[in-house]
């Protein structure tokens, strides 16, 4: 299985190949679009800032091209938040994959939340074996709220999406690489979908 | 319900793991990674790797001992110790760090914390304060709590979420080592002069001064070490412990 990992300069990378490693996957690191789009799976990371990230995407074109790939692809963390329709961070244009903004949690919270939270109404082979009410680890201070693409929920002041999926989009909040066997057990779902 | 977070701290000597009283005496405890591993198992939340060696030779070890470290556990660890540019926290970050901690250099150079927020995210940039209680005032301390500064910490703390600190690591210094418990009035005081999450630490000895660094101290996250390494508490019977006083923790 060819699996690539995008590399356009946000985010630690690092990390979710050597998960990838730990279930006996290697994955490529890249921007090529032509190993993008030949891949069977894409996993589209990222942390940091909203706008400068979307600014790394624009200067290479992947921008473009991820929208229009049609093998399984993975948003991890702004990942996900760069595939929604807007971001209230940096008031950044997102890629419009899901159809829904991101908005900051507000300072009734502590921000960034920070640590391990559950993930409840699973809907999506995704989660595949996955009980409802496993912890994941997450860190962000923007969210995307319940919407159709909504396919598992975490409360943190409120109710909000912790994971997305449209077509053969998938986007999740939490660090699927950092959540201990759980994490693992959903990277090794996406891989076998 | 996100839940507190317990985070054995590892401090790093040349490779190994070492532990001291008030900053001082420092004793071997052991292989980094072995422990790192044993404590993911046993259910710690996070780590903390505190690297105290000081030159460019050492340096390197430490950039192995990231990465062997991030192939290893499956949690999310920060890297902290000697850390003064963005570039010290690019190598970190790209061998596998999840987080980065600063804390001199942040004293001495407070633009190094936005430029690391900027660069990489808030989310990673954790900012360790010192600090001891003189005279009814708690006043920052650096390199390792040997330099006394005028800085109050409350007043520290709100610059540094100011310029981007997605974190705070209190320490202080009256209690480290003691074993009598985590500073929790000023822990208390410190959650409601900011708003980012606080990792409480210093004075760790029994299971119950967790439970107050969270309840009375109103802590996010509770780090200790020589309770961990020395097998004085188990991390696993610590959560139960906690989940029974209703603290919301995983298991």
């Amino acid at each position: 299985m060819k699996i690539t990992i995008i590399d356009y300069g946000a985010g630690n990378i690092q990390s979710i190949q050597f998960a990838l490693n730990r279930l006996g996957f290697e994955g490529i690191l890249t921007n090529n679009a032509d190993e993008i789009s030949s891949a069977d799976k894409v996993i589209f990371p990222g942390v940091g800032e909203a706008s400068s990230a979307m600014k790394k995407l624009k200067n290479t074109g992947l921008d473009e091209l991820i929208p229009t790939l049609k093998q399984p692809v993975l948003g991890i963390c702004l990942g996900m938040q760069l595939m929604c329709n807007h971001s209230e961070e940096g008031n950044t244009k997102g890629l419009g994959i899901f159809d829904t903004d991101v908005i900051r949690f507000s300072n009734e919270v502590k921000v960034p939340q920070m640590g391990w939270n559950t993930i409840y109404n699973l809907q999506s082979p995704l989660f595949q074996g996955i009980n409802g009410n496993e912890y994941l680890y997450l860190v962000h201070s923007f969210y995307a709220p319940l919407s159709e693409n909504t396919i598992a929920i975490t409360n943190y002041e409120t109710e909000y999406s912790s994971a997305l999926q449209r077509y053969n989009f998938y986007g999740v909040q939490f660090h699927p690489e950092k959540s201990g066997i759980i994490g693992e057990q959903i990277l090794k779902n996406f891989l076998n979908l | 319900m996100l839940t507190k977070r317990i985070i054995p701290c590892l401090d790093i000597k040349n490779g190994r793991t070492v532990k001291g009283i008030n900053f001082l005496d420092l004793r071997d405890a052991g292989d980094p990674v072995e422990l790192a591993l044993k404590y993911c198992l046993e259910g710690a939340d996070e780590l903390v790797f505190l690297d105290i060696s000081a030159t460019e030779e050492r340096r390197k070890t430490l950039v192995q001992l990231v990465q062997k470290v991030a192939q290893t556990i499956n949690i999310p660890f920060t890297v902290g110790g000697g850390i003064s540019s963005v570039n010290d926290v690019e190598v970190l970050l790209k061998n596998g760090a999840d987080k980065i901690s600063i804390n001199s250099s942040a004293v001495n150079n407070p633009k190094l914390i936005s430029e690391i927020a900027k660069n990489f995210g808030s989310q990673c940039v954790v900012v360790a304060i010192d600090a001891k209680l003189i005279n009814e005032n708690w006043k920052v301390h650096l390199v390792g709590g040997k330099v006394a500064t005028e800085l109050d910490l409350f007043d520290w703390a709100k610059e540094v979420e100011q310029l981007g600190a997605g974190e705070i690591l209190f320490t202080s210094m009256n209690n480290d080592g003691t074993k009598n418990g985590f500073a929790n009035s000023a822990l208390a005081q410190l959650s409601k002069t900011v708003n980012v999450p606080i990792i409480a630490s210093g004075g760790a000895g029994m299971m119950n001064h967790f439970e107050e660094a969270f309840s009375l101290g109103n802590a996010d996250a509770a780090l200790a070490a020589s309770v961990f390494h020395y097998d004085e508490i188990s991390i696993l019977e610590l959560k139960q412990f906690l989940k029974n006083k209703n603290i919301p923790i995983r298991l």
